[in-house]
C-alpha cells in the first residue's frame, strides 16, 4: 500500500466513525422511543435525523464554561483523553480484508492498553471538577473499570489460544470455518458484559448514575467538552460492538452475496442495537453489587473458561 | 363507648376527677382536656400501661384559641395543643387537648415517649411559637429560619397584600443564603470519625431522585450513610392558613393540591369532616361515585410511584408505559370531572355533577384493559432480578418501629399488619365492597413495592364493583348546607330566597364544633381535623398527611446503607413533597 492509501484509510475511518458516533444520538433516541411507546425526535428533517445536526450545533454554541473552582488544565484534558483513546483503539480493527489502519501483530494487546487509558478521563474529569458528585462518580468509575479490565483481558485469551496470535487479521481468518462464538460462548458473554462496564452504559452506568449522582464525573461539564464525553461514549459502544464482531462473530466474514465491509457493518449495527435495548430494559445494580458480581462470579468463570479452552486446545493439537 | 368511658374512669382515678375533663365532639372521638403538668404521664400511661394501648401518635397539632367565640365546655385557654393517639387493638382514636395560657406558652416535649413527636413539635413551634421543654432540636421546620412571626397565630397576616411589599436587597439575600448553609454541629453531627473525615453530600433541593423540592444532607463515610438530615418546607404553601380564610366551599380546590397525586381523594378527606360537622348524610350514589373516583386515583398514584421507583433504580422504560396508562385513567377522570390532576369535583354533600352519559363504557374498557398491563408490569419490574437485588433487604423496619414512627398505609402493611382504614374504620360506604388487604412480611423496599402493586389489583376490583352496582339516585344530599344550596323553593317565599342568596355568596355557615375524618389515602392515613366557630370559614384546619411522618423516618432507616440505597428507600417510601409541606 502506498502512503496515500494509508492516509485515505485513516481519514476515511475517522470520518465514518465520527459520523457514526454523532448519528447514534438519533439512532439511540429513536430506538428508545420505539421501545417506550413514544415518538422521539421526529421533527427536524426526514424521520428527525437532522436532530444530530441541531444537537451538535447546540453543543458548539453553548457557553464553554470552566467552573472557577476546577483544576483548569486537567479539566480540559479529561474529555480529550476519552475520545483519543477510543479512536486509537479503532486502529487495529480490520473492517474488511485490506481496510485496517495498522495491522499490528499485538493488535489485541494494543486494544486492551488503549481501553485501559480511558479510565483516566473519568478519574481526571471527576477529580478536576472539584465537585462531590463528580468525585463519587470518578471513584466508582475507576474501581469499576479497573476491575472489569481484568475480566475483559482474560475473556479474550481463549480466542488468542485458539488462534495462536494477537493479530486481529489472523483472528478473523481463524474463524473461516467456525465463528468463535461457537467455541467460546462464555468468553463472548463475559467480554460483552465487561464491554458494557467499560463503556459505562446502563445497566452499568454507575459512575454517572443519573438518579443518584445526577451526571457523576461529568456533572460540571458543558458545551463541547460535555459533547466529547458524549461522543466518547458512543464511540465506545461502536468499538465494543466492532470488537465483539471481530473476535466472536467472524468479523467481515460472511456469505459472498454481500461485500465483506457490509457484513461487518451489519453485524456491528446489530450489537449497537443490543446495547440500546439493554439500556431500555434493565435497572442499574448497586456499585458494590457490581464489584461483587465481577470478582466473585465473572473471575472464576473466566478462569475456568481459560483452563478448559487450554486443555481442549492442547488435547486437539496432540 | 363502653371502652371510652373505661379509659376516662381509669385516667380520672389516677390523675383526679377535676384534672381530666371530657369534651363532646360531633365526630364521637373520646376528647379529653388534660393539664400540661400531667399530659406526659397521661400519654405514657395510654401508650404503655393499659391493656390494648394507644401505641400510635397519629397527629400532634395546636390551635390558637384567642379569637374563638364558642368556648362552651372548654377550660380557660389561649392555645391548645392537641394530641391524637390511635390504638390498633381498640380500633379507636383518643384526642387529648392540653390548654395553655399566655402569649408564648411552653409544655414538656413528648419526644422521649414517641419518636415521631420530634417533627410535629417542631412544626407546632414553627407555626405557633409554643415551646416544648426538652426537645432535642427545637428549630423551625417548614418556614425559613429567618422568618419573623409564627404563621398560624391569629395575628399573623394570611395574605401577601396584608404585608409590606417584598424586597430582597443584597444584605438580605446574603443573610438568607447564609441561613441555608448547613452546619453539621447544629445537628450534633461530627465532621470526622475515628479514622476518617466524613463527607457531607447535599442532595437536593434540585435532584432527580428526590421527586420534588426536598433537601437531604448526607453524612457519608465513603459511600456509606452515617446519618441523614432531611430539610423540608420548600413546598410549604400555608394550606392550613388558607383554610382559615377560604369559605368551607372554596377551600375544596386547595385540598386537591395537598397530595397532588391523590386528586379527589383529598376532597374526600376534607369533606367527610365537613359533613360530620354539618350533619349531612350523603346518598348512596354519591358514596359510590366518590369511591370509584378515589380508587381510580389510587391506581393512578401507584402507577406514577411504580414508574418513578423503577426509574430511580435506573430502569428507564417502565415509567413511560405507566404514564401512558395513567393517561387512560385521566381520560376517564377528565370526561367525568372536566379536570385531570386536580379535578376539584366533590362538593359538600355530594359531587359537582351527575356522571355523564357513557361513563360506564369508559370505565368498563379500562377495567378490561388494565389487568393484562398490570401483569406485564409485575413481570417487568417486580420479577426483575436486578430490581430485587436493589430492593430486598434494603430500608428495613419492623412493625414496632413503624408504629413508633407513625407509619401508615402500604408501609405499615409491608410489615405484616393487616390494617387498612377502608376496612377497619369504613367511610363513604367502603364496608359494602369486597376487597382484600394485601400485606407482606419483611418491611423492606421490595415488600412495600409488592404491597402497592397488589393494591392496584384490589382497587381495580373495587372500581369494577362500583361499575356493576352503581345505585340510582341523587348526586347531592337534600340538606340546606350543601353547595350549591337547594334552590327549589326560592321563588316562593322571601326567607328562602335570602338564605339561598347568602349561602351562595358567603357560602354555608357550618355549625360550631370539631370533627376529624380519617381516610386511607394513596400514601397512608390522611385526616382533616376541622374546628368550626360557627362561621363561613373554618376556625382551624389541620391536615394530617401520611408523607410527613414517613419522611421523618427516612434518616432512621437509611443509616448504614449506601447513597444508591437511599434512592431505593426514598422511592419505596412514596412521598409527595406537597403532602409533606402542605
Amino acid at each position: 500500500m502506498t502512503i496515500m492509501q494509508h492516509i485515505w484509510i485513516v481519514l476515511g475511518v475517522l470520518f465514518v466513525l465520527l459520523n457514526v458516533a454523532a448519528g447514534l444520538i438519533w439512532v439511540e433516541r429513536r430506538l428508545l422511543a420505539l421501545w417506550q411507546d413514544r415518538l422521539g425526535p421526529n421533527r427536524a428533517g426526514p424521520l428527525g435525523i437532522l436532530i444530530v445536526l441541531a444537537d451538535t450545533l447546540k453543543l458548539f454554541f453553548k457557553e464553554d464554561w470552566i467552573p472557577p473552582f476546577a483544576d483548569k488544565w486537567v479539566f480540559i484534558t479529561a474529555p480529550a483523553i476519552v475520545v483519543g483513546s477510543v479512536l486509537m483503539s479503532f486502529v487495529i480493527i480490520p473492517f474488511a480484508p485490506s481496510v485496517v489502519v495498522a495491522d499490528l501483530n499485538v493488535g489485541l494487546l494494543f486494544f486492551l492498553a488503549m481501553s485501559s487509558l480511558g479510565v483516566y478521563s473519568i478519574v481526571l474529569g471527576g477529580w478536576a471538577s472539584n465537585n462531590k458528585y463528580a468525585l463519587l462518580g470518578a471513584l466508582r468509575g475507576a474501581s469499576q473499570m479497573i476491575a472489569y479490565e481484568v475480566f475483559m483481558g482474560l475473556s479474550l485469551m481463549g480466542v488468542v489460544m485458539l488462534t495462536g496470535s494477537f493479530n486481529m487479521g489472523a483472528i478473523v481468518a481463524a474463524q473461516k470455518d467456525r465463528w468463535f462464538i461457537v467455541t467460546q460462548p462464555l468468553g463472548f458473554i463475559i467480554f460483552f458484559i465487561a464491554g458494557i462496564a467499560e463503556t459505562h452504559r446502563l445497566p452499568f452506568d454507575i459512575p454517572e448514575a443519573e438518579s443518584e449522582l445526577i451526571a457523576g464525573y461529568h456533572a460540571e461539564y458543558s458545551g463541547m467538552k460535555f459533547g466529547m464525553f458524549f461522543i466518547g461514549e458512543y464511540l465506545g459502544i461502536t468499538l465494543i460492538s466492532a470488537m465483539t464482531v471481530t473476535l466472536f462473530f467472524g468479523g467481515w466474514l460472511g456469505p459472498a452475496f454481500l461485500p465483506p465491509l457490509v457484513w461487518f457493518i451489519v453485524k456491528t449495527v446489530a450489537f449497537i442495537g443490543l446495547f440500546i435495548l439493554l439500556r431500555a430494559s434493565l435497572p442499574r445494580p448497586r456499585y458494590d453489587q457490581l464489584m461483587e458480581y465481577g470478582w466473585k462470579v465473572l473471575l472464576p468463570l473466566v478462569l475456568a473458561n481459560l483452563l478448559i479452552t487450554g486443555a481442549i486446545a492442547l488435547w486437539i493439537r496432540k | 363507648m363502653q371502652d371510652a368511658s373505661n379509659i376516662l374512669e381509669h385516667l380520672q382515678r389516677n390523675f383526679g376527677e377535676t384534672a381530666i375533663r371530657q369534651q363532646r365532639t360531633v365526630d364521637d372521638l373520646l376528647t379529653l382536656w388534660v393539664p400540661a403538668e400531667v399530659c406526659l404521664q397521661v400519654i405514657r400511661q395510654l401508650k404503655s400501661e393499659i391493656r390494648q394501648p394507644y401505641s400510635l401518635l397519629y397527629d400532634l397539632c395546636a390551635i390558637d384559641e384567642r379569637d374563638r367565640t364558642h368556648k362552651n365546655d372548654m377550660p380557660a385557654v389561649d392555645f391548645t395543643v392537641v394530641y391524637h393517639l390511635f390504638s390498633f387493638g381498640r380500633n379507636a382514636f383518643i384526642r387529648l387537648k392540653v390548654p395553655l395560657l399566655g402569649e408564648f406558652p411552653s409544655l414538656p416535649s413528648l419526644t422521649a415517649v414517641f419518636k415521631n413527636a420530634n417533627w410535629y413539635e417542631r412544626e407546632v413551634y414553627d407555626m405557633f411559637g409554643i415551646r416544648f421543654e426538652g426537645h432535642p432540636h427545637l428549630q423551625r421546620i417548614l418556614m425559613p429560619l429567618t422568618w419573623r412571626g409564627h404563621p398560624l397565630r391569629k395575628e399573623h397576616p394570611a395574605r401577601a397584600t396584608e404585608m409590606g411589599p417584598f424586597e430582597l436587597w443584597d444584605e438580605k439575600q446574603d443573610r438568607e443564603q447564609e441561613a441555608l448553609r448547613f452546619k453539621p454541629e447544629e445537628w450534633g453531627l461530627q465532621r470526622e470519625g475515628e479514622d476518617s473525615d466524613f463527607m457531607f453530600l447535599n442532595i437536593g433541593p434540585q435532584h432527580p431522585g428526590t421527586h420534588g423540592v426536598l433537601r437531604i444532607i448526607l453524612q457519608l463515610d465513603g459511600e456509606d450513610i452515617v446519618d441523614a438530615v432531611p430539610e423540608i418546607g420548600f413546598h410549604h404553601r400555608g394550606a392550613e392558613k388558607m383554610g382559615e380564610r377560604q369559605s368551607w366551599h372554596t377551600y375544596i380546590p386547595y385540598t386537591d393540591r395537598v397530595d397532588y397525586l391523590g386528586g379527589v381523594m383529598n376532597n374526600l378527606a376534607y369533606l367527610l369532616a365537613v359533613e360530620k360537622l354539618a350533619g349531612i348524610d350523603v346518598p348512596d350514589r354519591v358514596k359510590v361515585i366518590r369511591v370509584m373516583l378515589c380508587e381510580l386515583f389510587r391506581i393512578a398514584s401507584h402507577l406514577v410511584w411504580l414508574g418513578t421507583f423503577a426509574q430511580d433504580l435506573g430502569q428507564l422504560s417502565p415509567v413511560f408505559y405507566m404514564f401512558t396508562d395513567r393517561e387512560k385513567i385521566f381520560d376517564i377522570i377528565e370526561s367525568i370531572c372536566g379536570g385531570r390532576m386536580h379535578p376539584n369535583w366533590f362538593r359538600i354533600g355530594g359531587v359537582a355533577q351527575d356522571l355523564p352519559r357513557g361513563w360506564d363504557g369508559l370505565v368498563r374498557s379500562f377495567v378490561d384493559y388494565f389487568p393484562e398491563k398490570l401483569r406485564e408490569y409485575k413481570n417487568m419490574v417486580l420479577r426483575n432480578s436486578l430490581f430485587k437485588a436493589r430492593t430486598k433487604g434494603i430500608g428495613i423496619y419492623t412493625l414496632e418501629e413503624a408504629i413508633e414512627w407513625g407509619v401508615t398505609g402500604p408501609g405499615l402493611r409491608a410489615c405484616g399488619l393487616e390494617w387498612d382504614f377502608r376496612k377497619r374504620r369504613p367511610y363513604s360506604g367502603y364496608e359494602r365492597f369486597d376487597f382484600d388487604i394485601p400485606i407482606a412480611q419483611h418491611g423492606d423496599c421490595f415488600d412495600r413495592a409488592v404491597v402497592r402493586v397488589e393494591e392496584m389489583w384490589q382497587s381495580l376490583r373495587i372500581v369494577e364493583q362500583c361499575l356493576n352496582n352503581m345505585p340510582e339516585g341523587n348526586y347531592k344530599a337534600d340538606h340546606p348546607l350543601t353547595t350549591p344550596p337547594i334552590k327549589k323553593y326560592t321563588m316562593q317565599d322571601i326567607e328562602t330566597l335570602i338564605t339561598h342568596f347568602l349561602s351562595v355568596s358567603w357560602g354555608p355557615v357550618i355549625p360550631a364544633g370539631e370533627a376529624m375524618s380519617c381516610i386511607e389515602a394513596t400514601k397512608g392515613a390522611n385526616s382533616y381535623y376541622l374546628v368550626s366557630d360557627g362561621n363561613t370559614a373554618a376556625y382551624r384546619v389541620r391536615i394530617r398527611t401520611p408523607s410527613f411522618p414517613h419522611m421523618q423516618m427516612v434518616p432512621y432507616i437509611s443509616r448504614g446503607y449506601t447513597v444508591a440505597d437511599l434512592l431505593s428507600i426514598l422511592g419505596s417510601v412514596d412521598f409527595v413533597l406537597a403532602d409533606i409541606d402542605r
